[in-house]
């Protein structure tokens, strides 16, 4: 495959394919895990990793796995890599195994990992699998994060940091890093509301709206643009005809 | 309080409180996918319950009396996950047998239930926080009938939606999640219930 392809298949999903805002999947932790930023990234990253590691696998084995028993076959594939990520998690990130709890194993039947083993991993090379992966990652964490960020500065007017990621406590002497936003000494504009589940299916519902509208509104432009450079030719198409009439007629 | 009055306790906390698609987001992909007729949303939902109480049933015995004294607790992904994939087929070969209708009607959704959140959801929690069998049936119960209860709700008032004038940009999902935000704000109330 030439490096252009190399290229789509990283760069499309992270915008214009995202697998949450256009393609609509994995919904289910979107909602789940977005409550503050910290937790919504660690998802992102354990989801990235058994995305690049079940892509690269079954990428490698798409010419031995035989077509009638492709998908229990994936499945297997991307329960293996999420039980390794469970236990990396449970030893060297405990709080945000606890955290994120029953949606770490809740991975394998995520629609995203086993939805880019059928349509991509099984059909392409290993490289262009592992980019796509990468870009699907990178796609999925930049969504999730920025519904986690609306949701965290509404539903509790700041971002707290080193409470799921400890060391980062740690680096700072023990205390937690917060930043204050909508909240501060003699005023406090937060709404829990956005940190209940109720509010995380009203973000979510509204962000995928504003997407679509954008969306929309671009492939308008492009319609008007159209139709508009439709009119200049036939306009010029007619004054044309016009003058070699008139040409005709002298 | 007895076992039993726990039991039934646990079982209206599981469907009302803690609803599986509107508090634990669980089963969101086919919440939103079936949505939209109101008997098949009832025939979904016996599936899914189904399939969510025989892998409860199965993986509880599986996981105590067979993972953890082979030393293998951490093989409990993979083996829910095969166990559910072998019922959702199993579901299916009986349905085409003896309820031919049915089967034709579910169509697609039948195979998609293996990879429903909310039955991995139930079997694990159940690993997870460590219950004992009553309580594990009892979330798997209560899970079916909070998970039956909130698509059939949600599919009737989804025919009244998609008759309605919907802004352009909320068509589809968008208008269905701040549905299910609404549905949610009203199952909030019922948190006052003392369990």
């Amino acid at each position: 495959m030439s490096k252009s392809n190399h290229k789509e298949s990283f760069l499309a999903p992270i915008w214009k394919q995202n697998p949450l805002f256009v393609s609509l999947l994995g919904l289910c932790p979107a909602l789940a895990v977005t409550k503050t930023l910290e937790a919504a990234f660690g998802m992102g990253l354990l989801f990235t990793f058994v995305l690049v590691c079940s892509n690269v696998l079954i990428s490698a084995l798409r010419k031995i796995i035989p077509e009638e028993v492709r998908t229990p076959s994936y499945i297997v594939v991307i329960a293996t890599f999420v039980t390794l990520v469970k236990m990396l998690a449970e030893a060297f990130l405990p709080e945000l195994y606890s955290t994120l709890g029953v949606f770490v194993s809740l991975l394998v039947v995520n629609c995203i990992v086993l939805g880019r083993a059928e349509a991509f991993a099984s059909k392409n090379g290993v490289v262009d699998s592992l980019l796509d992966g990468i870009g699907n990652g990178i796609g999925y964490t930049l969504a999730i994060c920025m519904i986690a960020l609306i949701r965290e500065v509404l539903g509790s007017g700041m971002l707290t940091f080193g409470g799921t990621f400890t060391f980062l406590a740690d680096l700072n002497g023990g205390e937690k890093i917060r930043l204050f936003m909508l909240k501060g000494p003699g005023y406090d504009l937060s709404m829990s509301f956005f940190s209940s589940p109720a509010g995380g299916f009203l973000v979510l519902g509204i962000v995928l709206a504003i997407v679509a509208a954008v969306t929309n509104m671009k492939e308008n432009k492009k319609k008007v643009d159209a139709r508009l450079a439709a009119k200049k030719a036939k306009e010029e198409a007619a004054a044309k005809a016009a003058a070699t009439s008139k040409e005709v007629a002298k | 309080m007895n076992y039993l009055g726990a039991f039934i306790m646990a079982i209206i906390s599981y469907t009302l409180i803690n609803n599986v698609v509107l508090s634990r987001f669980y089963g969101i992909c086919s919440f939103i996918g079936v949505g939209n007729k109101v008997k098949s949303s009832l025939c979904m939902g016996a599936a899914v319950s189904f399939v969510i109480i025989m892998a409860a049933a199965i993986c509880w015995p599986l996981y105590n009396f067979l993972l953890v004294p082979a030393g293998v607790p951490f093989l409990d992904t993979i083996a829910a996950i095969l166990v559910i994939a072998c019922l959702v087929m199993i579901v299916g070969l009986v349905m085409k047998k003896f309820l031919p209708a049915l089967y034709q009607s579910l169509g697609i959704y039948l195979p998609l239930i293996t990879t429903n959140c909310a039955v991995l959801g139930v079997v694990s929690e159940n690993i997870a926080s460590k219950l004992d069998f009553g309580m594990a049936m009892a979330n798997a119960i209560g899970t079916s009938a909070g998970f039956t209860l909130v698509i059939f709700l949600y599919a009737c008032i989804r025919v009244r939606l998609e008759a309605s004038a919907t802004p352009k940009a909320f068509k589809g999902i968008p208008i269905a999640l701040v549905v299910a935000s609404i549905m949610a704000m009203a199952f909030m109330g019922l948190q006052g219930i003392g369990v």
